[in-house]
């Protein structure tokens, strides 16, 4: 085309174009600084304070030096096995609805409904636990704990349940009903198993976000400074802890905070990798 | 009837003499128990399905259940509260627990106010993150950035809580307030000492807390956009800045609203990180200097130490407030997202 | 050994459009049956309704009487999965269990209907993978290898060991070896001569020859109506009706 014809774009359009281009490329790049920087200070601040002490003391007196948070860790570790196991079973038999018997309106409603749990902020979730369950008792406990947090699982395992068994294709119901095996068992034992690991991630997933949830726990576990394994006393919980230290006018307890979130950063990458690893390899294990 | 020549080899002879072993011992077959038992054509498997069918519609009515629980429990708790301040409670500024005084107004204006904040940092940056990622990054870029963004969404509340005390309020106590207020005081929006917490800083973790999910969403719109837009703009000669603008962004534009909005909902709900930098006082003010307060900041602040059942029934109303507002701002959401795409999105929108 | 169907004033639908018109046929005992036809005419909805695979789709119906022996298969109280459990079926797309592996595939039948005695199943899987001409290939990576990891022929052969598995009285076959590469085909087809001293094969085939080559009776369908019905070889040297013919020689379809 040659360069006087009257189609030449512009200077100030070029011009545009470079500063309109340059303005997104330059918005990713600051979008991707945060995460390195609040990762750094983690690492850099909470490093230091990993020891043996961490894992297996409890907190010290107020002002003294040393001590950890065990107690934190094993109550966390109860208070989300209770939820998982209200949470995954709830969210499976809500997947299996949506896919398998809720092709219509009935089931609209109930995916309307899990997208709006979904979006309701965790602290009403804990008031909610706190309502039906720390008032029926009438004290805090590790249960309520688990109630708020399997709540909040229920609907990403349940959307996520429900998008790959609408993967699994119509064929290999056929070739399980065809063989005689019943609707439910074809739907249980084919259909749900050969979606198995796309559930698995939608479960780490749920899993790797409540285990970091503080809100839901405030009024419900409400955190223990003392040993506790007992579901129906109050229980610490590491993200409590740490709120509760980050606050607290102690240096000391700061630096257990630091080191509270780096062992809660660590853990939950940890589980998202094992699951990760754990799902691809091991398709083919021979089960009863 | 004319005969049909004979083209089709009628029957054919199998390769080999006798047929392959069958069984070992070539044995006749044998009957399984299962086989025998079937041939009286019960109606097993039928309780099974039954039983699983409501089994599982179980789970999904329980889900309603949790919902209408949620509901029912927060009316039911703080209707001492709404009986006795009724509208006042939304529109009254004070908040005085020792008095028995109870109005949420400062707390709705947090609210609104960081999480308005937040998005005005927030979308520019995410808009400009999604046009990147689905236009003109490269593709083996593409996974990298994306990934780098989500991961944003897994850190948890409570340590963005604590970065936010400890990294960024003293950064914005020493290093940007103090700036701010020497060049843009003339506005207002800058007055009082710079304490480093406040509202600035609740706007400046939300924004980035939201970043991800408002980047993700506007990604799915954008590509949603049909390929023949872009290429119709593009053939009238545009710079591809001008397709972005005119071919993409024009026609996402209902699309990328939603994930504003969606955002909008992810912002007003956050709890523990803002709690952590807002600097927790029940004031109005114009400065975003200024320490401030949100609904669920005062729900988690206060809920452990009100003491009479007033004071616990205003809280429980705040979040009952909360809740309302949450609803509608993400049914809206849903629905512009929705009215573009088509249908679910991939992921969950956690 | 294997049962013969009687089919009577069978009529299906799907929805409001009705794909089957008053079928009526007898399906001989340890026989080969073909069933061609042009495209759309009806031959797999009516080898879904003798299994009762038909009703597994939405607003599917069904009337009209088929007999599986001495047993009405939509007689009052019959349950459909007690059907299916005499009757095997191969698909038109090989569907092996995708998670499964080759052992586990063909034990399936066996496993899910709650039959977990461990040496018989041994001997069952191996039993019906020799059946179906594919032990020789597969027996050293049982439990190693996923069904979906064989070749196309190979998981054909899969499905049909799956199938005798549960040692059905009667083989449905739904045009098995359409997906499938001609040597693979005539594995198939030489698997079929073998069978039908054990079971009733009731095989859907668009391919002429194939019906030519491997079965005993034909049954001709057109557009939901069974036109003919009769001996292989009588049909495709001497047909009665002139529609049979006109699609013998390829006039159409």
């Amino acid at each position: 085309m040659p360069k006087s014809a009257k189609l030449q774009v512009s200077t100030r359009r070029r011009v545009m174009n470079w500063l309109g281009l340059g303005a997104i490329t330059l918005a990713t790049l600051v979008v991707t600084v945060p995460l390195f920087l609040i990762l750094g200070t983690v690492i850099y601040h909470g490093i230091g304070g990993l020891n043996w002490a961490f894992f297996t003391q409890m907190p010290k007196p107020p002002g003294e030096v040393g001590g950890g948070m065990a107690n934190a860790l094993v109550g966390s570790g109860i208070i989300l096995m209770v939820a998982s196991a209200i949470g995954i079973p709830f969210g499976i038999g809500t997947g299996i609805f949506l896919a398998e018997y809720g092709r219509n309106v009935y089931g609209d409603v109930v995916r309307f409904t899990a997208d709006v749990l979904n979006g309701v902020p965790s602290i009403v979730i804990g008031i909610t636990a706190y309502a039906l369950v720390v008032i029926t008792q009438r004290h805090f406990s590790a249960l309520s704990g688990g109630v708020a947090l399997g709540i909040m699982m229920v609907p990403t395992v349940g959307r996520t349940t429900e998008a790959v068994l609408l993967m699994v294709p119509q064929s290999v119901r056929e070739a399980a009903l065809g063989l005689g095996i019943p609707q439910w068992r074809t739907t249980l034992s084919v259909v749900v198993r050969t979606a198995m690991s796309g559930i698995v991630t939608g479960i780490m997933l749920a899993f790797a976000r409540i285990a970091g949830e503080t809100a839901p726990l405030m009024f419900t576990a409400f955190g223990n400074q003392f040993w506790n394994t007992n579901l129906n006393e109050p229980t610490a919980a590491l993200p409590l802890q740490i709120y509760v230290y980050a606050l607290g006018p102690f240096d000391e307890w700061h630096r257990l905070a630091w080191t509270g979130a780096f062992v809660l950063i660590a853990l939950i990458a940890i589980t998202m990798i094992l699951f990760r690893f754990a799902t691809s390899r091991g398709v083919m294990r021979e089960t009863t | 009837m004319m005969q049909v020549p004979l083209k089709l080899r009628v029957g054919k002879q199998p390769e080999r003499e006798s047929s392959p072993e069958k069984a070992p011992g070539g044995q006749p077959v044998r009957k399984l128990a299962i086989v025998s038992r079937s041939l009286t054509g019960r109606r097993e498997g039928r309780a099974g399905d039954t039983t699983f069918r409501l089994l599982v519609v179980a789970c999904a009515v329980s889900l309603l259940v949790i919902v209408g629980l949620i509901c029912f429990e927060l009316v039911k708790q703080s209707s001492l509260a709404t009986h006795k301040f009724g509208l006042k409670f939304l529109t009254t500024t004070m908040w005085n627990p020792v008095s028995g005084e109870f109005g949420s107004l400062p707390f709705i204006y947090g609210t609104i106010v960081s999480s308005l904040l937040g998005l005005l940092i927030a979308v520019p940056l995410s808009m400009g993150t999604a046009l990147f990622l689905t236009e003109i990054c490269p593709a083996f870029l593409r996974r990298i950035l994306g990934t780098i963004v989500e991961l944003l969404a897994a850190i948890p509340s409570v340590i963005f809580g604590l970065w936010g005390i400890f990294v960024l309020a003293p950064f914005l106590r020493i290093y940007v307030e103090p700036w701010l207020q020497q060049h843009f005081g003339w506005s207002g929006l800058f007055s009082g000492p710079p304490y480093g917490i406040g509202m600035l800083a609740a706007g400046i973790i939300l924004a980035i807390m939201v970043l991800p999910i408002v980047a993700s969403v506007t990604r799915e719109v954008i590509m949603a956009v049909p390929r023949q837009q872009r290429e119709a703009v593009l053939a009238l000669g545009a710079t591809k800045w001008e397709v972005l603008r005119m071919g993409v962004l024009r026609n996402a534009r209902v699309g990328i609203v939603g994930a504003v909005i969606l955002g909008l909902g992810r912002a007003i709900g956050e709890t523990m990180a803002v709690t952590m930098v807002i600097g927790n006082r029940p004031e109005i003010s114009k400065s975003l200097l200024a320490p401030g307060y949100t609904l669920a900041s005062v729900i988690a602040n206060e809920f452990s130490e009100a003491t009479d059942d007033l004071y616990l029934s205003a809280l429980i109303e705040a979040a009952l407030v909360l809740f309302v507002i949450t609803l509608i701002v993400n049914a809206l959401a849903r629905l512009l997202v929705w009215s573009v795409t088509r249908g679910s999105t991939s992921r969950s929108l956690a | 050994m294997g049962v013969g169907i009687h089919v009577s004033h069978l009529n299906a639908w799907f929805g409001s459009k009705q794909a089957l018109y008053d079928i009526n046929m007898e399906v001989p005992a340890n026989q080969a049956t073909a069933v061609i036809g042009p495209s759309g005419c009806g031959k797999s909805t009516f080898v879904r309704c003798v299994n009762r695979m038909h009703e597994t789709v939405p607003e599917a119906r069904v009337e009209g009487k088929i007999q599986i022996g001495e047993t009405e298969v939509y007689g009052r109280g019959v349950s459909p999965v007690s059907i299916r459990r005499r009757i095997g079926m191969v698909f038109q797309k090989p569907n092996p269990f995708p998670t499964m592996s080759i052992y586990d595939n063909v034990a399936a039948g066996l496993k899910l209907n709650g039959f977990h005695k461990r040496r018989e199943l041994d001997e069952i899987v191996e039993r019906s993978l020799q059946h179906a001409a594919l032990w020789d290939e597969v027996k050293d990576d049982l439990k190693k290898k996923s069904g979906i990891s064989l070749s196309g022929g190979q998981q054909q052969r899969l499905c049909i060991a799956r199938a005798l598995a549960v040692q059905p009285e009667i083989m449905l076959m739904d045009e098995p070896a359409s997906a499938l590469d001609p040597i693979s085909t005539s594995k198939i087809e030489d698997l079929i001569f073998q069978l039908k001293e054990e079971f009733t094969i009731v095989i859907v085939t668009h391919n002429m020859q194939q019906a030519a080559r491997v079965a005993d009776f034909t049954g001709f369908f057109l557009m939901g109506k069974l036109i003919e019905f009769d001996k292989t070889e009588k049909m495709f040297t001497n047909p009665a009706d002139k529609r049979t013919e006109d699609y013998i020689t390829g006039r159409f379809g």
